[in-house]
């Protein structure tokens, strides 16, 4: 008999038990649906092993990396240590390196963690100030040796957090970060395929990862990154992009300034339509939507109309949470 | 899950309309064709696509006879929230044609196609909370 660990309970999943049964007999609150492994309300992580194949048929590939699978259609085939999304609770501590001025609203920020941490660019963590105030950012570098995070912050108006780094967060400084979470990265495999990344403000940051990825693992297909912003305040990384077009062949890069009567040589337009626009099909596209959540649901939308499959599309959309009166 | 029919001299209609694959392969040819028609894309607009395309493979794994569990109460329960949106027979009668044109134009023969649209036929009333 299998054993399910879940927190601090470990249960024994009866023979011909699926693990979501298992756990709803012990009255463990799990959501669920269909029971049949189609509608996907019972997803859950494995976090030792991998888990059995056929409960993760249907899952985005980059959830299935993670060994996310369906409770319901989960039999198991080794004890297994579980947990609900983005439940899983863990968090190590990291130390403020670096802390620079991208443009007038958006800082760099570069964590350095000792404990071990694992994370795909372009993945998202919690970073918690010491008061416990937390708040969501994407990861812009890929796993290297020198354990560093990069993050790019954007100052929000009335932003607690985001004031707080510009204003008060000096080198030095410890942060608490969570375990890597989100499905908006790169995986190897399908090297030839055309990729479509388009990002608005530090939506730039995650897509930044991505494409670092893509070209670290020899991604072969051609790269195409729309980066854009109402004004110049948005755009940032301008020569570092230019610099990495020159670099690899397939990467192209444009960025764009949907604002009204600026001066400068970017394409004027909103960048997803920019980015739609210059491709005939989407039909084997992976497409990668990261910033303004309008943007990424409207995008993602009409990217799937255009021809891409739903599974080759990956979003991440940057909610804003509202300052508290 | 495409093993649990029992293979004998007469395929199922899931088995001949080709599994799991077939579901695969129509499902986004299917939500293209049900964001794309004015006249229900409201019912399905859903800032989720992903729980939305679950949800479509779950309608084309019914419809093509395949395993499914759900009753007519879930269906029901399901479908609740539409039916006070104004969720009618007309709006049912379009996601038919989908289905028919979606199975069409993957060259599913016309009688296993009549087949599939009974199944989901007879989804109507509980669909429509009648």
């Amino acid at each position: 008999m299998r054993s399910i660990t879940i927190g601090e309970s470990t249960f024994s999943c009866q023979p011909d038990e699926t693990v979501l049964e298992t756990l709803l007999r012990e009255n463990v609150q799990v959501p669920n649906g269909c029971r049949q492994g189609l509608c996907q309300a019972c997803m859950m992580r494995s976090l030792d092993n991998s888990p059995p194949v056929l409960a993760q048929v249907g899952l985005k590939d980059t959830l299935q990396k993670q060994n996310y699978f369906l409770a319901c259609v989960c039999h198991p085939e080794q004890d297994m240590t579980v947990a609900l999304p983005n439940r899983q609770g863990a968090s190590i501590e990291a130390v403020v390196i670096k802390k620079q001025l991208l443009t007038p609203d958006i800082v760099q920020l570069v964590l350095e963690y000792q404990s071990p941490f694992n994370f795909f660019a372009g993945q998202f963590v919690n970073l918690k100030r010491p008061d416990g105030l937390t708040r969501s950012y994407s990861i812009a570098n890929i796993p290297q040796h020198e354990n560093i995070l990069e993050f790019h912050i954007r100052r929000l108006p009335n932003g607690q957090f985001s004031s707080w780094v510009y204003d008060e967060l000096e080198l030095g400084a410890q942060l608490t970060i969570s375990e890597a979470q989100g499905s908006c990265h790169y995986l190897p495999g399908r090297a030839e395929q055309p990729l479509m990344l388009v990002g608005t403000g530090s939506g730039l940051a995650p897509l930044y990862g991505i494409i670092a990825d893509a070209l670290a693992q020899e991604h072969s297909g051609p790269i195409h990154l729309f980066h854009g912003s109402r004004d110049l305040n948005g755009l940032y990384f301008i020569d570092e992009m230019h610099e990495l077009a020159e670099k690899f062949d397939n990467f192209h890069y444009t960025p764009c300034l949907s604002g009204e009567d600026i001066e400068s040589d970017h394409i004027q337009g909103r960048a997803h339509d920019i980015a739609l626009s210059s491709t005939e099909t989407l039909n084997g596209w992976r497409v990668f939507l990261c910033g303004h959540p309008e943007m990424v649901n409207q995008t993602k939308r009409m990217a799937f109309m255009k021809g891409a499959s739903i599974g080759d599309i990956y979003a991440d959309a940057f909610h804003v949470i509202q300052a508290e009166k | 899950m495409s093993d649990s029919q029992e293979t004998t001299s007469s395929q199922t209609l899931y088995e001949k309309i080709g599994g799991e694959a077939a579901v695969n392969a129509a499902v986004d040819i299917f939500y293209r064709k049900v964001l794309a028609d004015y006249r229900i894309n409201r019912f399905f607009d859903n800032s989720d696509m992903e729980k939305q395309a679950a949800k479509q493979k779950a309608f084309l794994t019914m419809a093509f006879g395949g395993p499914n569990n759900y009753s007519g109460q879930d269906m029901r329960n399901a479908h609740a929230h539409l039916v006070k949106m104004g969720l009618n027979a007309s709006h049912f009668d379009a996601v038919m044609e989908h289905l028919g044109a979606t199975l069409t134009e993957l060259n599913v023969p016309q009688e296993l196609i009549a087949q599939a649209a009974a199944i989901a036929e007879s989804t109507r009333n509980d669909v429509l909370g009648k």
